[in-house]
């Protein structure tokens, strides 16, 4: 190390009002950070991993308040510094890059103009080179055509693209010290790979020190030097990335690094305490519960050429665009008690085929046959009232934006047993309401709260509650645990397995994330822009993938070598 | 009862432990954080209170003339003066609140109810029910509303009906384009695709789902139309449409007291158009305090 940090952070406090009195966010926090290196903190939600970054930058919101502590960069007290001097720090001397890159762009200017308003800000370039010198920028991030890409709106741009102007946007000023908050969450795992690498290669290139804050621990051991690791707002270990997951030393880290999905591991192991081994798969029984052929959606090509086209009746037939498929012509089956991974990035249309087969959605063509019924006829919008409705059941992604937000848990999960019928007079429906909360392992006198009293992962039990409500004989599963901390997501994973084996239900499994899928699933299928690119079972797939497609995807997922499973170079 | 029975049909709605009493707690809460909604709500209390117990608060008969008393300036036995008829305007100003808050609550009431739910089955369903909602509160919007307000009494006939009425279509827009962005916002969140898979039918969705997310918003809305509703009731009256004479209105009497003002006889538009602008001003300020009375999560 080198012997004067560029970024200290000695006994840091924060402090936010609330209504219940001053909470403190972050507690007597030590990070440093030397020329050229590149430090991770992790942390679960809650753990005061991006305050820290906001402390440093000085952008807290009007609640929050540094209490004690001090931040010093290269020499300079950020904490005594003027708001006039921070102006000139920020995005000069230290940038940030935010989680979600479309967010952070201005929607309604050039990206190229926005490069320039940082180089301006800071004299980096007057008037008349400030356009080369932008475009130089985004041809530093390898954008393609940049020149043109200059002009781009950012709606017009991919997410990966956006993620590569806000990278440009934060190294246009060759900063010393760059802050990634979550850099990569939102793309997709092959795009967040190459942005990654993107900003380790540029940052090395330019001799930067990086401060990245993530809650994924495979991303920080693939990319970082030394690891803080942060839980409700303290530093529990500082230790070289090499070292810490090879032997961690304290007990929260070894529960985050037990909890992520690895390879090699099954599912009783991502728990902090030894668990029964989860009940044996009664794979591949009975007949087939679901199936599925030559489905296809369509969705017309819209926008303004097309209106255009119509009024001016320029083109002719062959400049008509086709529709556009975002399923073309899939097909595959669930046998009854089997759980079936759907895995691809995000547009290949694995959502829309899940919202089909939930019936909130008319298929274009095909059919979808369930309990040997044709369902794939019937419209979406009179599905409510069909007989088969309670035997398709969802677990939506966002457990906060799947509750009414006006309902308690209790209310919620009582929603179907009301409708459906199944159980008659209010005492007999909070009985089964507490069975099923029971059930989920959600404690009974949670129910009386509202959404926003209850944490993600309670949330996330009330989704799965009201889903195995009535009697479902297929759940559909859409990345139930994407908004979800590693450590809440193994055990939400366990106990979607435990209650599989319990009432013999079946799963299809939307998910991104292919160590995810391995865990729960006995088969799984890769989609690629709308067609199936492998399918097979879960073992053959992640082991023996045939397609390069496959192949890709698993190599993107950074995970941490635990157990000294990787060759270690010490 | 039983705690563990009673709460899971309709009443689950709200939580045991958020009844009335858990509601008032957080009323006072939202009251001591913030002393300006306080000061509006003790506004509230005395117009409500003038509305409800108008004449037998008032010290004088608001009709009744005196011609010998005319014309005094504020004095001790008549705080706010008498006007030219010898009556006294504090009489009038506290009578004339229940006419006033009549004429506002119900407009808003009426528009709450058509402009809110066309609003919501236009950004609900989208579609046709849409472009016709969308259409009718742009042919609305395409008229001056004061001007429309006015044609509305005059073709109608000069009642306080009418009035009630002309209010309310000149704010349906307003509601409408709330209630229609917001239901469209809400119409593919996850709760309401989860209400659709738990077997509810549209109707419900919108009434259990939808309308109850939006209603903190439409409260503040209301609020604002409130004195909005006030003002224009006053400004009809004030240019001889609505109440007559000799009624006792806010509008009216600043209209009357208007002349008198070139002579010196200035209590006579003043107290009135002071009664007015307290009442737009509390409504305005309710605005705020009721948003974080109603909003759940700010209850905690």
């Amino acid at each position: 190390m080198t012997a004067l940090p560029l970024l200290e952070i000695r006994d840091l406090t924060v402090e936010f009002a609330t209504r219940r009195g001053t909470v403190e966010a972050v507690r007597q926090v030590d990070v440093s950070v030397a020329k050229g290196e590149t430090v991770g903190i992790v942390g679960e939600s809650g753990s005061g991993k991006s305050v820290t970054s906001y402390a440093v930058m000085r952008i807290l919101d009007r609640a929050g308040r540094i209490a004690g502590g001090s931040v010093t960069f290269s020499g300079l007290d950020l904490r005594a510094a003027r708001e006039r001097q921070m102006r000139d720090l920020r995005g000069r001397e230290i940038s940030m890059i935010f989680q979600n890159p479309r967010a952070a762009l201005n929607p309604i200017r050039k990206v190229g103009r926005q490069i320039e308003d940082v180089l301006r800000q800071h004299a980096e370039a007057g008037s008349g080179d400030a356009r080369a010198k932008a475009i130089a920028a985004l041809e530093q991030v390898r954008i393609a055509r940049a020149a043109e890409r200059y002009h781009a709106y950012p709606f017009e741009l991919s997410g990966g693209m956006c993620q590569r102007v806000v990278i440009a946007l934060a190294l246009a000023c060759r900063p010393q010290l760059l802050i990634a908050d979550e850099p990569t969450t939102g793309l997709d795992v092959t795009t967040q790979k190459a942005a990654k690498d993107l900003v380790v290669e540029l940052t090395r290139g330019l001799g930067m020190s990086t401060l990245l804050i993530t809650h994924d621990l495979g991303l920080a051991a693939a990319y970082c030097d030394r690891v803080v690791v942060m839980e409700q707002g303290r530093v529990v270990e500082t230790a070289p990335s090499a070292t810490i997951f090879r032997a961690p030393a304290h007990t929260y880290t070894r529960k985050l690094m037990k909890a992520t999905p690895r390879p090699g591991i099954n599912l009783r192991d991502l728990l902090p305490e030894a668990a029964p081994p989860a009940p044996a798969a009664a794979s591949a029984v009975g007949e087939p519960l679901l199936t599925v052929s030559n489905l296809v959606k369509e969705y017309p090509r819209g926008g303004a050429t097309r209106v255009l086209g119509r009024l001016f009746r320029r083109g002719d037939e062959s400049s008509e665009a086709a529709p556009f498929r975002a399923v073309d012509g899939l097909s595959f089956a669930i046998r009854r008690g089997e759980s079936v991974g759907l895995v691809g990035e995000s547009g290949c249309g694995k959502s829309t085929t899940s919202t089909m087969v939930m019936r909130l959605l008319d298929p274009s063509q095909g059919s979808i046959l369930f309990k040997g019924e044709e369902i794939g006829r019937v419209p979406g919008r009179g599905f409510a009232r069909h007989p088969l409705r309670p035997k398709i059941q969802m677990v939506f992604q966002d457990p906060t934006d799947s509750l009414n937000p006006r309902w308690t848990a209790a209310r919620a999960i009582a929603d179907p047993i009301l409708r459906f019928g199944t159980v008659r007079g209010a005492d007999a429906v909070r009985a089964r309401c507490d069975e099923l909360a029971r059930l989920v392992g959600l404690p009974v006198d949670l129910l009386d709260r509202f959404p926003h009293q209850l944490s993600g992962g309670q949330k996330a039990r009330v989704g799965i509650a009201r889903a195995i409500a009535p009697n479902p004989d297929l759940v559909i599963l859409d990345e139930p645990t994407a908004a979800l901390d590693v450590s809440v997501q193994a055990v939400v994973l366990n106990l979607l397995a435990d209650l599989k084996a319990e009432l013999g239900m079946s799963y299809l499994f939307v998910s991104h994330d292919l160590h995810v899928v391995r865990l729960l699933c006995d088969r799984v299928i890769v989609m690629r822009a709308g067609r199936i690119v492998e399918e097979g079972s879960t073992e053959e797939v992640l082991e023996a993938p045939k397609a390069d497609y496959t192949r890709e995807l698993i190599a993107a997922i950074p995970h941490p070598p635990v157990e000294a499973r990787a060759p270690s170079p010490s | 009862m039983s705690a563990a029975g009673t709460p899971v049909l309709e009443t689950a709605a709200r939580p045991p432990r958020s009844g009335l009493g858990a509601t008032l707690a957080h009323a006072g809460y939202v009251v001591s954080e913030n002393p300006v909604t306080g000061l509006s709500f003790g506004l509230l209390l005395l117009l409500v209170a003038c509305a409800v117990l108008g004449p037998s608060l008032a010290p004088y008969d608001p009709l009744a003339s005196d011609t010998a008393a005319a014309l005094q300036a504020p004095t001790l036995a008549h705080p706010f003066g008498t006007d030219q008829l010898g009556r006294d305007i504090l009489s009038r100003v506290i009578v004339a609140a229940r006419l006033d808050l009549a004429i506002a609550v119900f407009s808003v009431l009426l528009v709450f109810v058509f402009g809110g739910l066309a609003g919501i089955a236009a950004g609900f369903f989208g579609g046709w029910t849409d472009r016709i909602v969308g259409r009718v509160a742009d042919t609305i919007m395409a008229f001056p509303l004061f001007v429309l307000a006015m044609g509305i009494v005059a073709a109608l006939g000069n009642t306080v009906t009418n009035i009630v009425l002309a209010t309310a279509i000149i704010n349906f827009p307003l509601y409408a384009r709330l209630a229609r962005a917001e239901a469209a916002v809400r119409r593919n969140a996850g709760f309401v695709m989860a209400a659709r898979l738990t077997g509810n039918t549209d109707l419900r969705i919108v009434l259990t789902s939808i309308l109850p997310n939006i209603l903190p918003l439409m409260m503040v809305q209301m609020s604002l139309t409130m004195g909005y509703a006030i003002l224009n009731a006053a400004g009809l009256s004030f240019i001889g449409l609505g109440v007559r004479p000799p009624t006792p209105e806010w509008g009216i009497m600043v209209a009357e007291g208007a002349s008198f003002i070139v002579s010196g006889e200035w209590w006579i538009a003043l107290f009135p158009g002071l009664a007015l602008m307290l009442a737009v001003f509390c409504f305005n300020l309710i605005g705020d305090g009721l948003r974080d009375i109603v909003d759940p999560q700010r209850r905690t």
